[in-house]
């Protein structure tokens, strides 16, 4: 196996061999099911076709403050723990062992988002029974896939976070507040939305069709695909500048 | 072997370790010594990568320890702060390191016999006591059987029987030709356990010299008393009755 790839393995170890990491994604999970089910259970069927999709979009939405968590404690606590140590005695090279640390929560997150918002959708759609959003419409696919993009790369915007500041308390004090901002809908808000709304929260809010570009009140100023484009580039932004943290500091 | 050159730290304005040079041989134990707060630790994370000396070098074996490949077979180290997560079971623990380096996993079984943890390698790192913790530590190290090994403080917290069985192993150790290097503040024990000393203070290198000539160079009977002598002027920490 590659150096990287013997890396990888490792950092997989460490996610499976934690109890938290069964703990906060069954959390995810369950706040996700739970949250959909409610709303799907209070849907109206005399709306527009496409609102049949929000459900999946409301859970998935709260239940990504679990899977931040999730995301931020694993990076974290290799640092509170002093784990750090042992880690880069082992993997010298910096930039490898974070490269295989954001691809095993990266891997980690995307895997378990997928299995839950398949579950949730399947959920959703007997909950609703009919009216509900069917597969072969492009604006189920765009919420299922937009979704999936969304949940994976935030939480790995988070993770690098985390390994900026070193610390599950810190980055979580930081980056919670500014993720309740979706579920509070303050993205909206008038005075703030122009800076707001391209805050990495907020940006998949279109793709998951919460909102519409355009629109007088809930609207943004980018596309579906634009949003997750800037989605991206704050994950690209937050991985360089986690990397040159990790590269200079001593452990 | 380990090499030392004009290695300096400083934090803010104070040089923790303060242009020392030494060199560690294979084939005997060589004790590191000094004062709390002396530098030892500092130098010793150096060694191993893991801080960046403000100059100077630390060479394993001819090439810093950042430039070698799978580390864990060359160099095997026991940190004074422990790195384990509370929540992670000691196999697990030694699994992810013995990853990393493409080690196979009896070696994990090896080393847990070894160090007298295999009973309990299901056990989370949380349900460990100070001397099972410390054993661990010693797993890690020994791991990917390397041939450096640095190992600061490793009796702190063992019971005497783990006590006996650290100064047993660090001299089979070095009598199988490795290289080994061992930090620990009991005078005593150290008399045992190591050949060779090197002591220093306030970051600077105060002798590098045989167990023997030190304690005699010092005018002491015992290592204790030589080792007093030498850094009573370079002990930064003083308790009750002293300045
Ligand atoms: N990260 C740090 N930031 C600031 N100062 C530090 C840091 N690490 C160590 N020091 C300082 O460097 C000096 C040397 O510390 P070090 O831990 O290397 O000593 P030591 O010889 O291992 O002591 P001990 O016997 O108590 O373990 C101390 O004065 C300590 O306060
Ligand atoms: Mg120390």
């Amino acid at each position: 196996m590659s150096a990287l790839g013997s890396a990888i393995a490792a950092e997989w170890v460490k996610v499976r061999s934690v109890r938290s990491t069964v703990i906060t994604l069954g959390l995810f999970a369950a706040v996700a099911l739970g949250l959909s089910w409610m709303v799907a259970r209070a849907f109206d069927p005399g709306g527009p076709a496409d609102d049949a999709i929000l459900p999946v979009s409301f859970g998935l939405l709260t239940g990504q403050l679990v899977l931040v968590t999730f995301a931020v404690a694993t990076v974290g606590s290799e640092f509170s723990t002093g784990t750090i140590r042992a880690s880069l005695a082992a993997v010298p090279s910096r930039g490898r062992l974070f490269a295989a640390k954001m691809t095993a929560v990266g891997l980690t997150v995307g895997a378990a988002a997928l299995i839950v918002e398949s579950a949730v959708f399947a959920l959703v759609r007997f909950t609703i029974g009919d009216g509900a959003a069917p597969l072969t419409e492009w604006w189920t696919i765009e919420v299922l896939l937009g979704g999936w993009i969304h949940l994976t790369l935030l939480s790995v915007f988070t993770a690098a976070v985390a390994v900026m500041v070193r610390s599950t308390v810190i980055a979580l004090s930081v980056l919670l507040p500014i993720l309740f901002l979706s579920s509070q809908g303050l993205g909206n808000v008038e005075a703030i939305k122009p800076v707001a709304q391209y805050l990495p929260d907020q940006v998949g809010m279109v793709i998951m069709h919460m909102t519409v570009p355009g629109d007088p009140q809930f609207g943004r100023d980018y596309s579906a695909w634009g949003g997750i484009g800037i989605l991206v580039l704050w994950t690209a932004a937050a991985l360089a500048a986690a990397w040159w943290s990790m590269r200079r500091r001593d452990a | 072997m380990i090499e030392i050159h004009e290695l300096t730290k400083r934090y803010r304005q104070k040089a923790a370790v303060d242009g020392l040079s030494f060199t560690v041989e294979p084939g005997r134990v060589t004790g590191f010594l000094g004062p709390n707060g002396a530098g030892k630790s500092t130098t010793i994370r150096m060694a191993l990568g893991l801080d960046r000396p403000t100059s100077g070098r630390a060479l394993i074996d001819g090439r810093p320890y950042a430039e070698l490949e799978r580390p864990l077979t060359r160099v095997g180290a026991l940190l004074e702060a422990d790195a384990v997560h509370p929540s992670r079971s000691a196999f697990n623990h030694l699994l992810w390191l013995a990853k990393t380096n493409g080690l196979p996993t009896s070696r994990v079984r090896e080393v847990l016999d070894e160090t007298g943890l295999a009973d309990v390698a299901g056990k989370t790192a949380r349900t460990f006591s100070l001397g099972m913790r410390q054993r661990l530590g010693v797993a890690a190290a020994l791991l990917g059987d390397p041939d450096v090994l640095i190992l600061d403080e490793p009796v702190n917290g063992l019971d005497p029987e783990g006590v006996i069985w650290i100064r047993n192993l660090v001299k089979r150790l070095a009598a199988e030709g490795r290289t080994v290097l061992v930090s620990s503040h009991l005078m005593a024990e150290m008399a045992l356990t190591a050949e060779h000393l090197v002591v220093i203070g306030r970051g600077r290198l105060l002798a590098d010299t045989s167990t023997e000539e030190f304690i005699a160079a010092n005018s002491g009977s015992t290592l204790e008393e030589a080792f007093m002598r030498l850094t009573g002027a370079s002990v930064e920490f003083q308790g009750g009755g002293g300045r």
